[in-house]
Formats: C-alpha cells, structure tokens, sequence
C-alpha cells in the first residue's frame, strides 16, 4: 500500500515537472547566440552542408572523441566480462535452423544495409547522420548474419585491426589539424572545396568514415563476443 | 508550428504511450519486443517532424533497429538452451 502511494506520488511529481515545462514553453523566435554563429559561420568557414556534422566533428570534436573512447572503453569491458564465461569447446549444441524466409531475406538485405551504412557516414557532411548512426547500421548487418547463422564467427582480429586503425587515423588527422590548421581536430586540412559536393569540407568526411568504421567495428566485437558466450 | 504538424505529433505521442502500454501487457514475449521496437520507431518519425533529423537517425538505428534485433538473437538463444 506504501509502496503504491510512494509510486503515485513520484508519478505525480514527474507530472507536475513536464506540466510545468510545457506550460511555460513559448517557441523561440530566433536562434540564440550560438546556434546563430554556428548558422552563419559553418557554411563559409568549413564548408559543410551539414551544420550538426560541422559541430560534432569540428567545433566540438573534442567531445566526440571523448564519445568514441567511452564507446571503446564498453565494448573493452563487455569483451573482457564475457570472454570469462566462454568454453573453449569445438562443438556446441545444437540450434533449430533459420527459416527458409530468414536466410533467403538476409541474402538480399545484408548487402543493401551495409551499403547504406557506408553511404551514411560517408555522406555525413551532406546530408543527415553520420558515423555513429552508419555504423550502427553497420553493426545492424552483422547482426542479421548472426541471427541467420549463430555459429557464424566473424574474425576478431579483423575486427580488431579495423577498429584500430580507424581510432588512430582519426587522432592522426587531428593532429595533422594541429600542425598545418588552427587547431586540434581542425577539418581544414584540406581545402574546403566546392559547397555541397562528396569531396568538400577539409577532411571531415575522412575523419567522419573513419568514427563509422570504428563505431561499427566496436558494435560488431561487442555482438560477437555475446553470440560466442556459452550459458552455463 | 502549424496545425497539421501539431495534430500529426500529438497523433505519434499518443501512439507511443499506447504501444509502451502492449510492450508492458503483452502476454507473449515476442510482441512484446515488437512493440518496444514500435516505441523507438515511433520516436524517431517524432524527432523527424520537430526538424532533426540526424537524431531521428539514431534512435530508428539503435533504439528501434539494433536493440529489437539484439532481443530476438538473445530470445533465441535462450530458447534454443532450454529445449
């Protein structure tokens, strides 16, 4: 009976904060200080179309590094927790087969999800998403081939190397930012190029494929370390 | 905000609560996860009405793509152990 007074009473708080919030809510005519600067600069200073990535990857690529390491720092841990439980047996048990609907889906669709993931990120600057929700699309691919097959095993070492690789390529060209532009994590680099085209805004479609491959390295290794844990 | 885009908003949040609503009630697992799946999608035509649509992305990704999947792969492993 307490409990069920306590949870109406914290339902009825949390009601009260969201009422509250609504009713004071008036929409803003114009943006603020800095949403305007970020507004008028990006286009002319970077190049990018897309304002979101301009600010993820450039005006605060710091933060994003930060994301990527916390990324990398739970996909480490969750690696390391399951990989305690795992048996080393050759033969594991028996699964029921995916169906016929399944396999043959996956066939067509697993290709045609990574090819979107790939145009995701490599497209970030233009239109909208980016590395992090291109490899997720990404990693969504893995897992359809591990749903179809779950004794698939994907290579860790591949894994590995990609995600790698992809982590210093990324802190290479910030400091490549660092030597020949204003600053650490700076896309201009490279010149900016013509506005709206694949090859424009400095390097940061390089450092945006980069974060995909690496996000979707990190997803796929924390999905196959759990397709490779054994219940006990 | 105009009117369409508001009645079409309010139109997504009460579907939201009532698909958050079977996700609690549902009796068997796997609608259940359905509906959770619902939820995110939802949310993320939400978030593509209010103008952003790189958030929109994300939760249609992760919230309503990877984690519906994870739920089936691990339905299924859990099934497969016990039988």
């Amino acid at each position: 009976m307490i409990r069920r007074f306590a949870v109406f009473l914290l339902l009825l708080g949390l009601g009260a904060i969201f009422a509250d919030l609504l009713l004071g809510y008036t929409p803003s005519e114009e943006l603020n200080l800095t949403a305007r600067y970020y507004a008028e600069h990006t286009a002319q200073d970077l190049g990018a179309a897309n304002i979101v990535t301009a600010i993820v990857v450039t005006y605060r690529g710091l933060d994003t590094l930060g994301e990527v390491t916390v990324l990398f720092l739970t996909a480490t841990i969750i690696g390391m927790v399951l990989a305690r439980g795992r048996k080393h047996r050759a033969l594991q048990r028996q699964l029921p087969a995916a169906g016929e609907l399944l396999t043959t889906g996956s066939r067509l669709l697993v290709p045609l999800i990574l090819l979107l993931g790939v145009y995701v990120f490599v497209n970030g600057h233009l239109t909208p998403g980016g590395g992090f929700q291109g490899g997720a699309i990404v990693a969504s691919a893995a897992l359809l081939l591990l749903l179809t097959d779950p004794l698939k095993r994907f290579s860790h070492r591949l894994i590995a190397v990609m995600e790698a690789v992809s982590g210093l390529f990324f802190i290479g060209l910030g400091v490549l930012g660092l030597v020949y532009a204003g600053g650490f994590l700076d896309s201009r680099v490279l010149p900016n190029g013509a506005f709206g085209t694949l090859f424009s805004a400095g390097v940061m479609p390089i450092i945006y494929s980069f974060i995909g491959l690496k996000v979707g390295a990190e997803f796929t290794s924390m999905l196959t370390h759990l397709a490779e844990t054994e219940q006990s | 905000m105009n009117t369409v885009l508001l009645s079409i908003g309010v139109l997504l949040a009460v579907a939201m609560i009532g698909v958050a609503w079977l996700t609690i009630r549902a009796t068997r697992i796997a609608t259940a996860m359905l509906a959770a799946g619902l939820v995110s999608l939802f949310a993320s035509v939400l978030f593509l009405f209010l103008a952003a649509p790189d958030v929109a992305m994300t939760e249609a990704a992760i919230g309503s793509g990877l984690t519906t999947f994870l739920f089936f792969f691990v339905l299924g492993r859990v099934r497969g152990g016990q039988s």
